[in-house]
């Protein structure tokens, strides 16, 4: 089977993909596939994202949401297909993007602001711009004043603060979650959510976030892909009409989201149930 | 404090036993009593022959120690990220690990002459595999998903190298650093008892021969003494070397 996959990232600007197909807006996936040995782990995946967009991936545990980002990032290239980021296809290590998993991986030898500079330090900037650096981003994600303790120090919510600002640290546009928060009590996982919504939001970036979590899924999306199980390949994208810069906190009374979460499920749930057998 | 009074109260024990024991329920050629080992170790420090002989002893312990785990390191990183070769080199590696070092001894006279070269080298052997192979643990335990996320930071091999191979690796490294300073002392105590004219072994090979069991166990306590002040000291520098691990127990790993 020939299969088609292209995962389109999203352009800086709309008029960098002008011609004859205007949505092709930012990073596409073209009929993507990708096989390890006789496994077949996605395929012929059709997905555009556009610029700015948060777009959420769910579905059935190894369908191969991970494999997408991977492809993304350029950690390794797709069998079949082509992804595309700003109309080039994606070589390795796509440094456009910013890749943030399951486990921080701060490095524990590193105070907090020593592992929000490794990607400064590899950009090479000098020493006053990296401290100048440093405290905007412990400010952004609100780790002012904690600079200076080591990651075993802090809680699991601070350990992603810290992870997200190391993230954010060399500016990718792109940003690639894979169950980041998966870890994380519920009251913390709904702070941090609010955060990466606040962030992307305000620094325009564009997000391709996995989950297992439905509610998440939506709370989070603009759009949201439903994968089905292996090999996967994107059944349906939900369109999510909830507002850009909408209250994460109160989002359990607002009758969209309810329909949607509850629409999601009913999608999700006959994949989640043949899960079981 | 009480953990130490108590320890002081066993020590003291312990003592009391041995003093009273000797002459009364065992002859005192066999087990001599601290009172004499005491006698003699004094004698010893005084007269400065145990300041000689452990100085040279630390001399080719020490040497050995650095020798024995700065090329274990060095391998260990290289192939640690060289997987092929590693795996290209793993019989003959573990065909050199599994024998017993001090066997080498002989080979190493025949080599080197019975002078300090052949300690150094005997004790550098027998450190280098535990620290390489502890290295080497480190290196592939670094997070391949980590290195991807450097990679897209615009990390270069040279990068990953400096900033986490490394660094995660020193863990391991002080790991195998730790275990090392018995083994470097057997090697050191082991060569110069097999051929040497000074040294704790000399020490000790020399008092045993003339049936001094004050001396023997006089010169074991030196050597007790002289291992003690050298783990301290790895941890010394550990503590220094890894700063964010002052509350954290460490783990011990033995291979």
């Amino acid at each position: 089977m020939r299969a088609v996959g292209r995962i389109c990232g999203q352009l800086a600007t709309v008029k960098a993909c002008s011609g004859a197909d205007p949505i092709r807006v930012g990073r596409s996936y073209e009929g993507v596939g990708k096989s390890f040995g006789a496994l077949k782990a996605v395929t012929d995946i059709n997905l555009i994202v556009n610029e700015g967009e948060f777009i959420t991936l769910v579905g059935p545990s190894g369908c191969g949401k991970s494999t997408l980002l991977n492809m993304a990032a350029g950690i390794f290239a797709p069998t079949e297909g082509k992804v595309f980021y700003r109309g080039a296809p994606v070589s390795a290590f796509n440094r456009k993007v910013g890749y943030m998993t399951q486990s921080d991986h701060l490095l524990h030898w590193r105070t907090v602001a020593g592992n929000i500079a490794v990607p400064l330090e590899i950009a090479g900037m000098t020493k006053a711009q990296i401290r100048e650096r440093i405290a905007e981003l412990l400010d952004l994600v609100g780790l002012r004043g904690f600079g200076d303790n080591y990651p075993n120090e802090l809680s699991g919510g601070m350990r992603k603060r810290c992870a997200l600002a190391r993230l954010l640290a060399y500016d990718p546009e792109t940003l690639l979650f894979d169950e980041p928060f998966a870890a994380l009590d519920a009251q913390l996982r709904l702070k941090m959510q609010v955060e990466v919504r606040r962030i992307a939001t305000q620094l325009r970036k564009s997000i391709l976030f996995v989950t297992h979590d439905l509610d998440e899924a939506v709370a989070l999306a603009d759009r949201c892909a439903i994968f089905t199980s292996r090999p996967g390949t994107i059944r349906e994208v939900l369109d999510i009409p909830l507002p850009r810069d909408r209250d994460l906190f109160h989002l359990r009374h607002n009758q969209h989201y309810i329909d949607l979460t509850a629409r999601l499920w009913d999608e999700m749930a006959p994949a989640i149930s043949a899960e079981e057998h | 404090m009480k953990m130490i009074l108590g320890r002081f109260a066993i020590l003291a024990a312990i003592l009391g036993f041995w003093e009273f024991a000797s002459g009364r329920f065992m002859e005192p050629y066999l087990i001599s009593t601290p009172s004499k080992i005491m006698t003699t170790f004094w004698a010893w420090l005084m007269d400065g022959r145990i300041f000689f002989h452990a100085g040279i002893t630390a001399l080719e312990a020490v040497a050995g120690f650095i020798l024995g785990a700065a090329v274990g390191m060095t391998l260990g990183i290289l192939l640690g990220r060289a997987e092929k070769l590693a795996e290209l080199l793993n019989p003959f590696i573990m065909g050199f690990y599994s024998i017993p070092k001090i066997a080498l001894a002989p080979l190493f006279i025949i080599w080197f002459g019975i002078g300090l070269e052949m300690k150094i080298l005997l004790t550098a052997t027998i450190v280098f595999f535990l620290v390489f192979l502890n290295t080497y643990t480190g290196v592939r335990s670094v997070s391949p998903e980590l290195v991807n996320i450097l990679r897209l930071m615009g990390a270069n091999e040279r990068h990953v190298l400096r900033k986490v191979v490394v660094p995660s690796a020193i863990v391991w490294v002080f790991t195998g650093l730790r275990l090392s300073v018995p083994y470097a002392m057997i090697g050191a105590i082991v060569g110069e008892m097999i051929a040497a004219n000074r040294g704790l072994g000399y020490l000790l090979s020399h008092a045993s021969a003339q049936f001094n069991t004050a001396g023997v166990f006089a010169a074991l306590f030196a050597i007790i003494t002289l291992s003690v002040l050298m783990n301290t000291a790895v941890g010394i520098v550990a503590k220094y070397a890894m700063p964010w691990e002052k509350a954290q127990k460490k783990r011990e790993v033995s291979i």
